[in-house]
């Protein structure tokens, strides 16, 4: 493997939200401020840096990841989705509805990281509302300021919304 | 059509679960939080922070950082010596302030404290100075133990004040007789609350922006007082408050942390002005468990004296509250702990009150200002004590509370320690508590689940306390900044449209959507037309932000004056163009119309007559359609619930499950049931962590050992249960709009509601629940001890 000089900037390909994108970066630029800093798209939210507190959480080849645990040069010929990428999907928009309708914000920091793992569980199409199974998704990420309670309401209401309508179709 | 008719087809937005307007902000990623501020040339500062506790500083040797690439300088004391010290007064005898270098100059009091700035291009090459840069200590020992502290006057922390206690005080009502008397029984104990971190989720991120031309600075800050820190500023820097401009953009949660003056912020901003450049620093979250302030660490030993039915008879209370190294700036280290003493006596008749606080400096982090403040440890000792008590003499927890809860028709009711209570319910909230299905699903749930893998238990507690604070009172014993008032504008442009603006500033309570439903039904326009600002001191020139349970009480009361007094003007105009009396005119969301004719106009129209039309309206008409008031609550609102909490221990892993939570709960009228039940359900939330899980912990060395959320355990999803919300509203007639504050309540009530449970699900044996949080080692220690005995 050849040695990467950490003064040296290297060149990445990869889509964001459906565009394809080549950048020149150091080498050592974590995932989620690249996401932030360099490409400008601030709805990635960064928390704790280490993993926990799931604000920073993105969609990386069609799975939820941490982008403050990523390296920005890992992204190379890979697909990434953000919070702004799922603002375009109008699938979604009976879940933002539903977070509306069920006050499943606060002061909103957490909010792209749970839409990101929620679109995420929902696209598994789960066969039925279960709140413990909810719960269970959910505790990766943290809010501070609902109690999950909004949240958890929301994520129910959507998934047996979309059950009905499928059972009815 | 008949006037009373109408008056009822007027629509009410206050009361309604009207969704939110900044929802959609949130929801697209698209809201502005400080760190997501960038602006052309921004440098970035890293901090050098002692990894001593209590150290004198030799030298700090910094020559090979500055020959990196990408590095401007580095800043020691030195450089920002024409900076005034950060002290916080008070007007309380007996007080001894504390002074707290910007930037450490000779001695360092705490692990993370300031000692050097890096002023660099980015936050990477920052960091790397900072591996580069070596600080020489002269160690000293450290003070971490709060009694020793205060007993030992040889080591100090601040050798100006002579002694590690900057505050003592007593507080004494009634008499002592009743120790003479045969009936007179009494439980006791010495609790303890451990030191907590708020941990929003967003870090503390500020940014300063200098104009070369005008010389004017704004500071982007994650603040929750903008007022106080543009004030604060003006007198550290020397500068005049209309040329420095806080603005709190989107804050991503405050909880008390972000309502404070911060070292970071007056670095940031004397910098910018210096180096003539916007500069920023954005905290990480090891830098937010070292430096922003900390909560509780008091010690309370307790005394409840009763008789034999259970009457209620004094308290004797002594608390020792570790304020950690320095005094906190508005609010002083006394905030915390001498509350505690303040609202022991809680909201039950107790003729007889003796109570002693003292306020001790340690080299820990500063404490400040945290959801609850005072109350949480209050109500967690007096409501232990309450059952204990119940225990002793075989009574019904229900029944002992209901037997001594101050009675509505004595209310106002002036408590041992002075606080007077005002218009509550504290029974009604208990009775509808026990009256509930939730009670008796609970009941239920107890005695069918009885198993040989888990203990299981229930606990409640009862609690008042002092919201929407007005100036008669200080939010901190002594403070010298009234806090008492809040002013709000409402104006309407040319365009008809109207724009509220506020000095309060939202973290997520959602004041831009209750705030505009208490206008709304002021003037009679719809609350989704209304544009709320806040959290701007250039736009708002006097409040001091939001903390307290207090910016629906005196912001929504400024809300309600100054809406009434721009209605007046309103309906003069429109009496003229309407061709009636003021008296027969309604206005319906923005539809002004006269009641004894089919006339009506629209708020454009108004606005166009007022402000463009040259013709239609006299000279003497054309008043700009603007109202400013201020609004003084004078005292304080009494908000009063009762929780009841279900949780079940495991009995191979001791970990306490939370099942069922209930709150009932008066907070005067209800703005908005959906955000009211929001705001329980995250306080309910965050005293769930106090209760089991969070504990900041400093080893004996003074270095804090809990500095990541892996250590540091704060609850997700999966440690949170449902949380059931009943509402009764008692008014409080003197208050404009008869809100009471209410985001604090539900911190207030849990961490006690659980330590009672635990208490009731290990009833068999021979032990105390008198800590807190109520972890798996605490409970493997106490089991063992209970268990040998």
């Amino acid at each position: 493997m050849p040695l990467i000089k950490s003064s040296e900037k290297i060149s990445v390909t990869f889509t964001l939200n459906g565009i394809k994108l080549s950048k020149n970066i150091y080498p050592r630029t974590l995932l989620s401020d690249f996401l932030r800093y360099s490409i400008g798209e601030t709805g990635t939210h960064v928390g704790c840096e280490h993993g926990i507190c799931g604000a920073c959480t993105i969609i990386f080849n069609g799975k939820p990841i941490r982008s403050c645990l990523m390296l920005a040069s890992q992204v190379n010929g890979h697909e990434l989705t953000t919070v702004e990428g799922i603002v375009k999907d109008k699938n979604l928009d009976d879940l933002r509805a539903a977070f509306k309708k069920h006050h499943a914000l606060q002061c909103g920091f957490c909010t792209s990281g749970f839409l990101i793992t929620i679109s995420s569980y929902l696209n598994e199409n789960p066969e039925y509302a279960d709140e413990k199974e909810i719960r269970k998704i959910l505790s990766g990420n943290v809010c501070r300021c609902t109690g999950y309670v909004g949240i958890v309401d929301a994520v129910l209401e959507v998934i047996k919304k979309r059950n009905e309508h499928k059972k009815n179709a | 059509m008949n006037k009373d008719k109408k008056i009822l087809m007027r629509p009410k937005y206050i009361g309604k679960p009207i969704e939110r307007f900044e929802d959609s902000k949130y929801l697209s990623g698209n809201a502005k939080y400080t760190s997501d501020i960038n602006i052309d040339k921004m440098l970035q500062l890293v901090f050098v922070r002692s990894d001593e506790s209590h150290a004198k500083i030799k030298y700090i040797e910094y020559k090979e950082a500055l020959k990196l690439e990408g590095i401007i300088d580095v800043l020691t004391f030195k450089d920002f010596s024409e900076l005034n010290q950060i002290t916080s007064p008070s007007r309380m005898s007996n007080y001894f302030a504390t002074y707290q270098d910007v930037v450490a100059k000779n001695k360092v009091r705490y692990v993370g404290e300031i000692i050097a700035v890096i002023v660099a291009k980015n936050r990477y090459v920052g960091e790397d100075a900072l591996e580069l840069i070596e600080v020489d200590y002269e160690s000293l020992d450290p003070v971490i133990d709060p009694e020793e502290a205060a007993s030992n006057n040889k080591i100090l922390l601040h050798e100006n004040i002579g002694s590690n206690v900057i505050l003592e005080r007593s507080f004494s009502h009634g008499t002592k007789d009743y120790i003479k008397s045969k009936n007179i029984k009494s439980v006791s104990g010495k609790f303890k609350l451990s030191r907590k971190s708020p941990i929003a989720i967003e870090n503390r991120c500020y940014l300063s922006d200098y104009d070369i031309g005008s010389g004017n600075i704004t500071l982007y800050s994650s603040t929750q007082i903008p007022g106080v820190i543009r004030d604060a500023l003006s007198k550290i820097l020397g500068i005049a408050g209309n040329k420095i401009n806080v603005k709190a953009l989107d804050v991503g949660g405050g909880f008390g942390g972000k309502g404070s003056l911060y070292p970071e912020e007056i670095i940031v901003t004397y910098l910018s002005k210096k180096l003539k450049k916007p500069i920023k620093w954005t905290s990480d979250r090891l830098e937010d468990f070292l430096t922003t302030s900390q909560a509780f660490e008091e010690i309370i030993e307790a005394k409840l004296f009763f008789d034999d039915d259970g009457k209620f008879i004094s308290l004797e209370g002594d608390v020792i509250g570790n304020i950690g190294a320095y005094s906190i700036f508005p609010w002083t280290g006394a905030l915390e702990p001498v509350q505690v003493i303040g609202f022991l006596p809680g909201p039950y008749d107790i003729k007889n009150f003796h109570g002693n606080v003292k306020c001790v400096v340690t080299s820990k982090s500063p404490t400040g200002p945290y959801r609850g403040v005072g109350r949480p440890a209050a109500v967690f000792v007096l409501e232990r004590l309450v059952d204990m008590a119940a225990k002793s003499i075989s009574m019904d927890p229900f029944t002992i509370r209901m037997k001594n809860l101050i009675d509505t028709k004595n209310l106002p009711y002036r408590i041992g320690s002075g606080i007077i209570w005002n218009d509550a319910g504290f029974k009604e909230c208990l009775e509808k508590s026990k009256n509930s299905n939730f009670f008796k699903e609970i009941i239920d749930i107890k005695n069918k689940k009885k198993c040989n893998r888990t203990w299981i238990g229930y606990g409640i507690s009862t609690y008042a306390e002092l919201t929407g604070i007005g100036s008669k009172i200080s939010v901190a014993p002594g403070m010298p900044i009234n806090t008492g008032s809040e002013t709000a504008t409402i104006e309407i442009d040319g365009t008809g449209s109207v724009s509220g603006i506020f000095a309060i500033a939202s973290h997520g309570q959602g004041l831009e959507t209750t705030l505009a439903q208490i206008i709304a039904d002021e003037i009679g326009i719809k609350p989704e037309d209304i544009k709320i600002t806040h959290g701007d001191t250039s736009k708002a020139k006097h409040g001091t932000g939001t903390y307290a349970s207090r910016s629906a009480v005196i912001g929504g009361g400024a809300a309600i004056k100054t809406a009434r007094v721009l209605r007046k003007k309103i309906l003069k105009v429109a009496a003229y163009l309407l061709e009636t009396d003021p008296n027969n005119i309604e206005i319906i969301d923005g539809i002004i119309s006269s009641l004894n004719t089919n006339k009506s106009i629209n708020f454009s129209e108004l606005a166009n007559s007022v402000y463009s039309d040259m013709e239609t309206l006299p000279v003497e008409l054309r008043d700009s359609l603007y109202a400013k008031e201020s609004y003084d609550p004078i005292f304080g609102a009494t908000t009063t619930a009762t929780h009841i909490a279900l949780v079940e221990i495991d009995k191979q892993t001791l970990k306490v499950k939370v099942l069922k939570y209930l709150v009932s709960e008066d907070c005067g009228k209800v703005i908005n049931p959906m955000i009211v039940d929001g705001q329980v359900h995250g306080g309910v939330a965050q005293g769930i962590g106090v209760a089991l899980l969070e504990k900041i912990n400093y080893d004996n060395q003074g270095q804090l050992t809990t500095a990541n959320l892996v250590d540091y355990k704060i609850p997700t999803a999966s440690e949170i249960p449902k949380i059931d919300v009943v509402h009764t509203e008692h008014f409080l007639p003197e208050n404009l709009g008869q809100f009471k504050g209410m985001g604090e309540g539900g911190t207030i009530g849990a961490p006690a509601a659980i330590a009672n449970a635990v208490a009731d699900a290990l009833s068999d044996y021979n032990i105390n629940i008198n800590e807190l949080p109520v972890n798996q080692e605490y409970l493997f220690q106490l089991l063992k001890n209970g268990e040998i005995r």
